[in-house]
């Protein structure tokens, strides 16, 4: 029996340790098993892989959109379709991609992070994960039922009220939102609960890797955002169901209220999506230039901050509805401190690349790619920050080029630089560097040929969300190259996709540590075993892979033959007590089916709410029910 | 070589956006004028941080050390303190840079943004109530006399050199009013009513179109603002209070006819006829408009003939019914209806 941890302690019992650790950890078979799971590893790529399905899914509708808007006056797609499709391309990539993507994975990389076993709650999280899947099916269904939305992915009403959109199409739209709202609630509290008391004992807080720290604030950010777009959408979806009148103005409702509790929750959204990529850049620089990171602490402060700030600038996004000048002035400067603490991390960075040996990898060109179309989208950020210049640019396509350059710059960029980077710990096999240059290198190219033109779209003052457009307005020539440029984006999706397929059967093998990276997840095996370490580590370093592996040591006597896993303490994560994680278990599933169809009839009869709530509770009590702990006591 | 290049096509392509009757960059009036001075101030400075932050990022590249691939996994990850120290001022520096633009940045737009308020402040203003309506725009002349009042639609007559206050009312949904050569947005909301300023400081005819999505036609919805001396506008305005002309030929007496036996009466409105619907544009001087459907197509004949019989296929979705009219009376009521000057 061969140690696949990293030089792992000599034990005495160590091989029948092992042997009833793969015992006690392992996934159970057949459909019902694998609907039982409870792993992180298995929920995260679940997560992972139904998340990317929906980027494809959104890149197919942006596709149709430029197809579109190529020529002027164009008859591809009618108004009706384009609206559907767009509002379908907003609400995927938002709700149903960048979320749910950077959710699953910080489920597959923390524990591996922090050095433990599982999640805190991995039941809880498998329920996460079923809920955000039924979410997907019910928007779809309503996509390829002719019952796409189509009131724009932020639902404005009375655009969006019973009156002006009859039908089903916003009731998909604001019970989806439900759904993904569950679903981010379930896995922002594993992971607070997971960083905050099952981290390696020594990983104290100012050791912590700076992604852990930006997961840590962007779960925290998800539980005080989610529950302002709850109240959004229930205030949408019950005034088409029940007529309650919340924000219809024909009955004395507010659709401005709308709009501020919507951006309440939609601003923050923008950089719960964003954190997690400024996590990944600073594992892939501090990897890829085999330097520890400039100014941690400026880093971790610049994120936190970054936190607060995103609750304190919604209202940039009303410019337009018309504001006193005191909160113009107000909403102008809140909005662009966000410019400083992005600038603290850009300079970090470009520190540590500076004082570093970057090794060029496909991972780390996705970081200078990353870099240098984000800090174009920040500062084009700041002009939307001065409310007289947003009175002009605002719901134009720079705005559109903007939020692109942001968001794929800002989080996609790096997210296929962490794909690049943790591949190989998550399939054992590393990607093809040369492919992987090359799909950098269109995806870059792509993208600023799509997006750099939109800039100048907005200045001629071509507003978004308009399904055509007459040939005299001169925006024909840098629609056409936008159109050019998607295109050359999905070649380098394809790419991608080519890349992840052919390594993974034919890539050479990663071994436990490829980059000589410094954090806890390359200790172990690639891919990690269910129960992730033989034997948790111990942290004596902010860089844990780096010290001596004399200095290494490694936690004892906990039990294989259960799920056992250590608690620590907060601050310094000092050994507190051993805590058994629940097994496998379908119930999860059962319940999210249970919520699933409560949520989903609601739409259609209120009844369904009654049903579906006995039917959770039936499940709960499936759930809860006390039963003699067999696993524990074999 | 590529992000080099790229503040150089910027700027070639952003001086292609002037001279456009649509353009946030050709300003005709002292809102958008000073919108368009903060818009260049920013874009120099902020193009210069960007040229700089790339610069700096393409060094990191050049400091590579090619020969460092057999590193041992404990060697040293630290730079020397030496160098730690001077990376620390440079980044502190740039840190208290980033924080010193952001000010002058936040003073200039709080600035602009002041002075922009200020011009409201002027006398002897106009004042125009704009209505959105899926998919048009009801322009209504305010005054105290009732008799200098006027509804139009989907253009705007102004006197150049007079401030204009538009009082921004919705009738259905949000709409956004945006006339980017003269000013930025402003929504318009049902049961609000917002407030915007706008001043043209030469005569000219300005595209808007509306900037806030208000559903299927959210593209066709269009408005030209028509800056004319004020002598030239005083004209228009006495020959828009007039009541309709009354026809003269044959041909357009049986075009009235036809307009005042269908059903286009309860929408439309024909000031000096029976004709006095409300929910559709007035076409008391319709044949003085430069387009049709909230200017989707300019205003014809031909266009006109094909609005009436298919409403639906230039601007699908639109509310304007589709109305059976005789082959043989449609020359006739377009012929009328272009009367109307």
């Amino acid at each position: 029996m061969i140690a696949t941890q990293d030089l792992a302690p000599q034990i005495p019992n160590q091989a029948e340790e092992i042997e009833q650790l793969q015992r006690s950890w392992r996934h159970p078979r057949g459909v019902l098993g694998w609907l039982s799971y409870t792993t992180h590893q298995a929920i995260g790529m679940r997560y992972i892989v139904t998340a990317f399905i929906m980027l494809l899914a959104g890149g197919i509708e942006a596709l149709l959109m430029r197809t579109q808007l190529a020529r002027p006056d164009n008859n591809f797609l009618s108004p009706d379709k384009y609206n559907q499709i767009f509002t379908t391309h907003g609400t995927t990539m938002m709700f149903l991609f960048a979320v749910p993507m950077m959710e699953g994975m910080a489920v597959y990389l923390i524990p591996l992070m922090c050095g433990t076993r599982n999640v805190a709650f991995p039941r809880l999280n498998a329920f996460g994960y079923w809920m955000f899947l039924f979410g997907v099916l019910f928007l779809y269904w309503g996509v390829f039922t002719n019952a796409a939305p189509d009131m724009g992915w932020f639902a404005y009403p009375p655009l969006s009220g019973p009156q002006y959109t009859p039908g089903k199409r916003t009731d998909y739209w604001a019970q989806m939102i439900t759904f993904t709202e569950v679903s981010a609630l379930c896995v922002a509290t594993e992971i607070i609960a997971t960083i905050f008391k099952m981290r390696a004992p020594g990983m104290s807080l100012n050791r912590m890797p700076l992604y852990v720290w930006s997961m840590l604030i962007q779960s925290f950010m998800v539980i005080f955002a989610m529950p302002a777009v709850v109240v959004a959408s229930s205030y949408l979806l019950s005034d088409r169901t029940i007529a309650t009148h919340f924000v219809n103005p024909a009955e004395g409702g507010d659709p401005i209220l709308y709009q501020h509790v919507f951006w309440f929750f939609g601003h923050p959204e923008v950089y719960i999506i964003f954190l997690p990529a400024l996590g990944f850049v600073s594992a892939i620089v501090v990897a890829h230039s085999r330097r520890e990171i400039f100014g941690y602490t400026a880093m971790v402060l610049a994120q936190v901050a970054n936190g607060f700030i995103a609750f304190g600038l919604w209202v940039h996004h009303m410019f337009a509805t018309g504001l006193p000048q005191i909160g113009e002035a107000y909403f102008t400067a809140s909005s662009m401190m966000i410019a400083i603490t992005s600038g603290v991390q850009i300079f970090c960075w470009l520190a540590t690349l500076w004082a570093g040996k970057p090794r060029l990898t496909a991972a780390l060109h996705f970081v200078y790619g990353f870099v240098a179309i984000f800090v174009l989208g920040g500062l084009t950020g700041v002009v939307l920050a001065s409310v007289p210049l947003d009175w002009q640019v605002h719901d134009t396509y720079f705005v559109v080029a903007h939020f692109h350059y942001v968001l794929i710059g800002g989080a996609l960029f790096p997210l296929f630089g962490a794909f690049y980077h943790w591949f190989p710990k998550m399939t054992g096999r590393l990607m093809n560097e040369k492919l992987g240059k090359l799909n950098f290198w269109v995806l870059f190219i792509g993208f600023n040929l799509t997006f750099f033109p939109m800039h100048i779209l907005g200045l001629k003052g071509m507003p978004r969300r308009v399904y055509t457009y007459p040939t005299e307005m001169g925006w024909e020539q840098s629609s056409f190259i936008a159109t050019v440029g998607a295109y050359v984006i999905a070649l380098g999706g394809i790419l991608f996709i080519a890349n992840v397929l052919s390594s993974r059967r034919f890539g050479a093998m990663a071994g436990n540590n490829p980059w000589s990276a410094d954090s806890l997840e390359w200790a172990t095996a690639s891919p990690p075993k269910s129960y992730n370490f033989e034997y948790l580590p111990m942290v004596t370093s902010r860089y844990p892979l780096w010290v001596q592996r004399s200095e290494r040591a490694f936690v004892t006597g906990l039990r294989s033959d259960r799920r056992e896993a250590l608690v620590t303490t907060l601050m310094d994560a000092e050994p507190h007590h051993r805590y058994v994680l629940p097994t496998s278990s379908i119930w999860p599933f059962i319940t999210a089916v249970a919520v699933s169809i409560g949520f989903a009839g609601s739409i259609f009869n209120p009844w369904y709410l009654t049903w579906g709530s006995v039917l959770s509770g039936l499940a709960l009590i499936g759930w809860f029910w006390p039963r003699r702990p067999v696993e524990l006591e074999s | 070589m590529r992000r080099a290049a790229l503040p150089g096509l910027a700027l070639s392509l952003l001086l292609s956006c002037a001279g456009h009757q649509q353009s946030t960059v050709d300003p005709a009036g002292p809102q958008s004028g000073k919108i368009d001075t903060l818009w260049w101030s920013f874009f120099w400075l902020l193009g210069v941080i960007f040229v700089i932050v790339m610069a700096v990022l393409l060094l990191t590249l050049t400091r590579r050390q090619p020969d460092t691939e057999q590193e041992l996994l404990e060697s040293t990850h630290k730079p020397s303190e030496q160098t730690d120290s001077r990376i620390r001022r440079v980044v502190v520096g740039a840190t208290i840079v980033t924080i010193l633009t952001l000010f002058v940045l936040i003073v200039a737009s709080v600035g602009t943004g002041k002075a922009i308020a200020d011009l409201s402040f002027k006398k002897n203003p106009l004042t125009i109530q704009v209505t959105g309506i899926q998919w048009w725009w009801q322009i209504q002349y305010m005054s105290s006399d009732p008799s200098q009042t006027l509804v139009t639609a989907n253009e705007l007559h102004i006197p150049v050199g007079r401030p204009i206050q538009i009082l921004g009312l919705s009738q259905d949904v949000i709409h956004s009013f945006w006339v980017p050569n003269l000013h930025g947005k402003r929504d318009l909301i049902p049961s609000h009513t917002t407030n915007e300023w706008i001043e043209a400081d030469r005569p000219g005819v300005y595209r808007g179109q509306c900037a806030e999505f208000c559903g299927l036609q959210h593209a066709h919805m269009v408005l030209w603002v028509i800056a004319e001396p004020e002598d030239k506008f005083e004209a228009w305005m006495r020959a828009q209070l007039q009541p309709a002309v009354s026809p003269s030929s044959p041909d357009t007496q049986r075009g009235q006819q036809v307009f005042l036996n269908h059903a286009c009466i309860y929408c439309h409105q024909i000031r000096g006829t029976t004709a006095a619907g409300q929910n559709a544009p007035d076409l008391t001087h319709f044949g003085s408009r430069r387009g049709i459907a909230a200017n989707t197509v300019p205003n014809t004949k031909g266009n006109l003939a094909g609005w009436i019989v298919d409403p639906q296929t230039k601007k699908p979705g639109n509310h304007m019914a589709t109305i059976a009219v005789n082959s043989t009376d449609l020359q006739p009521l377009v012929d009328y209806l272009e009367s109307l000057k």
